[in-house]
């Protein structure tokens, strides 16, 4: 009985990282229709922002105390990922829009930016792997033989406050209802007198700051950084937003807790090659039996 | 005007034709080595050991082969750590580079594959690093520095019963790397023949793996007396970490490639105490190896790693063929073919990394040393174990 229950935690630990980045996935969605590929790059940026952030932090120049370093951290690097956000949708997304491209064009260009924030940061700080810094002093409880460690109960409750937060911010506020507009029309909001960039521009600084925050949580929860660690987990993510209904925040927190599910389900009865092959087959099937996701509506226009 | 004309082009045609002449005193050698990707520590100690010994030879002048000096050119080519360019690397140096032999890939990921393609092309190819069967068997153009995975898993085995005490062991290794999987095999069909206990967990993940909790959940409920991690310096970092969070507290043991610096940077604590079976120790070292060590240390600032010690036995091994090939042939293909034959001939050798024996696949029959993480970092001694 302890063995599925160890399983099951760690299967929301690890959800809780896909549900954290398909969350962004789903916003940007949600207010654009436009998939942001670079998600999963702006989460690994988030994750070296974190590193230098906190090794800044404890280093002598500051000298803070891990725990005071910790609190200093997470605003920080929430604000700076958003900045990086920020800036790849004014100079790469905005412009496109400005000229009316059509949409397959931007997606490629996300695609091109998730690639150039890999390289770059390839060139800059070389192939070698950083550790790092422990921030959190880890605590490990043993509750009727389950393990549970402080940072795994801070991941699945910083995911499901995050979860709460974007659905209240979408749901129940001005700026929620603004994104929701445009997303119904982006034609007739600016005669709405809506500002139509600011609004875009909150939309990136949400979804990317909490794509630091998932760096930050997932450097610190696997304390191995590397350049393309944003790639895949990036790219299961969206799928577990695509599979929750792509827009929809409460799709994307399902689709990813989903996936966390069926991959350490399978692991833990099948040998680990069959862990993708199963985890996206049984995605395939519910988008097979509901097209638009779990949550999605239909919608005429799609990429 | 047409004088100077006919006169350049009396330059370039004498440059021309001198060209061939100047590379002719030269012995082009290709270096398969991961200089980016999952393992690029490797890639850069194999280039210092190389750019070591390069110094050497040629700031003597030379290699002297038949009575006359021929100067070294060493290519180094990227192979990402991945299969698939180790393949792409290899036959960029045969077919642009045009070399005479190999040196790499390291890894057996890449070793193999790659030991395929120079093979196929009648390229001779020493791989350092490369412990799987694989990379040589049935490959007569192929040789290698490193003891094999047969050797090793028994090594592990009989250590861990001895040092433990262990009845039961489990195995977590990575599927789609060959090193890794043919190491797991090997002790997994040693300590069966032990007769001890079984091998109560057997559990696999993907290279780009980050979490390991399933596996290790399933791995801590067999109640394993300790845990064989066969697995690169990278992930042996997240692996023990997380099975101490998940409340495991027995030992860890693992193959020669967790043996880099970067192991200790990256996993920190909670690797100390640890036992892994390598080529070699650094510390304890005396005679060519210390010289050799000390020499590293100076120029590059860092220990020198098993794979660098054994791209430099590598690098020997391929100049003894070169000198039993006896002479420098012009043409790329014949001076490989002496190249081979040179190899083949080779009966014993006395590297940096221990003496060694070749047997009929192109093998080494060499000793295995045990290296213990240190409490402060350091890989220490422990014991070394020769094959029976």
């Amino acid at each position: 009985m302890d063995f599925i229950f160890q399983n099951v935690l760690n299967a929301l630990q690890w959800g809780s990282f896909y549900a954290l980045i398909a969350l962004g996935y789903t916003l940007v969605y949600g207010v654009l229709r436009l998939i942001n590929f670079a998600h999963g790059d702006i989460f690994m940026v988030g994750a070296y922002i974190s590193f230098f952030v906190a090794g800044f932090l404890l280093g002598p120049l500051a000298g803070l105390s891990p725990l005071v370093a910790f609190l200093v951290t997470v605003p920080l690097t929430m604000m700076l990922t958003a900045c990086v956000g920020v800036t790849l949708e004014r100079i790469a997304y905005r412009p496109l829009r400005r000229k009316g491209a059509h949409r397959l064009y931007v997606v490629i260009t996300a695609l091109m930016c998730g690639l150039i924030l890999e390289y770059s940061n390839l060139a800059v700080l070389g192939a070698s792997r950083l550790k790092f810094p422990e921030l959190v002093e880890k605590q490990i409880w043993n509750i009727g033989g389950i393990a549970l460690t402080n940072l795994k109960v801070m991941v699945i409750v910083t995911a499901v406050l995050v979860f709460l937060f974007l659905q209240w911010v979408v749901t129940r506020t001005r700026v929620g209802m603004a994104m929701r507009a445009i997303s119904y029309d982006k034609f007739a909001i600016p005669l709405m007198g809506i500002p139509m960039d600011n609004i875009i521009v909150i939309t990136f600084v949400l979804g990317s700051g909490f794509a630091g925050l998932a760096g930050l949580l997932f450097a610190m929860s696997y304390p191995v950084l590397e350049p393309f660690m944003g790639m895949l987990i990036g790219w299961k993510a969206f799928i577990a937003a695509v599979v929750g209904g792509i827009g929809d925040i409460k799709g994307a927190f399902v689709g990813g807790f989903l996936l966390g599910a069926i991959e350490v389900a399978v692991v833990t009865v099948f040998p680990s090659t069959y862990r993708d092959l199963f985890a996206f087959t049984i995605l395939l099937l519910i988008l097979w039996m509901k097209p638009t996701g779990l949550f999605g509506i239909p919608q005429s226009t799609k990429i | 005007m047409k004088k100077v004309l006919s006169l350049l082009v009396a330059c370039c045609l004498a440059l021309v034709m001198t060209l061939p002449a100047v590379a002719a005193d030269t012995i082009k050698i290709g270096f398969n080595i991961p200089m980016t990707g999952d393992i690029p520590e490797v890639g850069e100690g194999s280039k210092n050991a190389a750019e070591m010994y390069l110094a050497d030879i040629n700031g003597a002048g030379g290699l002297e082969v038949g009575g006359k000096k021929y100067m070294l050119e060493f290519i180094y080519m990227d192979n990402e750590s991945k299969a698939e360019s180790a393949v792409t690397a290899a036959l960029k140096l045969i077919e642009q580079e045009e070399v005479v032999a190999i040196i790499g890939p390291n890894s057996s990921k890449q070793a193999v594959p790659g030991g395929g393609t120079a093979n196929d092309n009648r390229v001779p190819m020493i791989s350092p690093w490369s412990t799987n069967p694989n990379t040589t068997l049935d490959r007569p153009w192929v040789f290698r520095a490193a003891f094999l995975d047969p050797f090793q898993g028994p090594v592990a085995a009989n250590f861990a019963a001895k040092k433990y005490n262990a009845k039961t062991a489990a195995v977590l290794f990575d599927v789609s790397n060959d090193y890794s999987v043919g190491l797991a095999e090997a002790f997994k069909a040693a300590w069966e023949a032990k007769g001890l206990g079984p091998v109560v967990a057997y559990e696999s993940h993907g290279t780009k793996d980050q979490d390991f909790s399933a596996q290790l959940t399933t791995i801590i409920k067999a109640k394993p007396d300790f845990i064989f991690v066969p697995d690169n310096y990278n992930q042996v970092a997240l692996i023990i970490p997380q099975a101490r969070d998940l409340g495991y507290k027995g030992p860890f043991m693992g193959g020669d490639a967790w043996g880099t610096p970067d192991l200790v940077k990256l996993c920190g604590e909670e690797c100390y105490g640890q036992f892994f079976s390598t080529h070699y120790a650094a510390a304890g070292a005396t005679g060519a190896t210390k010289i050799f060590i000390d020499r590293y240390k100076a120029a590059h600032g860092s220990e020198p790693a098993d794979y660098a010690a054994l791209t430099w036995d590598s690098i020997g091994l391929l100049i003894e063929g070169i000198k039993n090939a006896g002479k420098v042939e012009k043409n790329p293909r014949k001076m490989r073919k002496a190249i081979r034959d040179g190899l083949a001939a080779i009966k014993s050798f006395d590297g940096i990394t221990g003496s060694s024996k070749f047997d009929e696949q192109g093998d080494p029959i060499k000793c295995a040393v045990v290296v213990k993480v240190a409490n402060d970092g350091s890989f220490q001694f422990e014991e070394s174990v020769c094959p029976e």
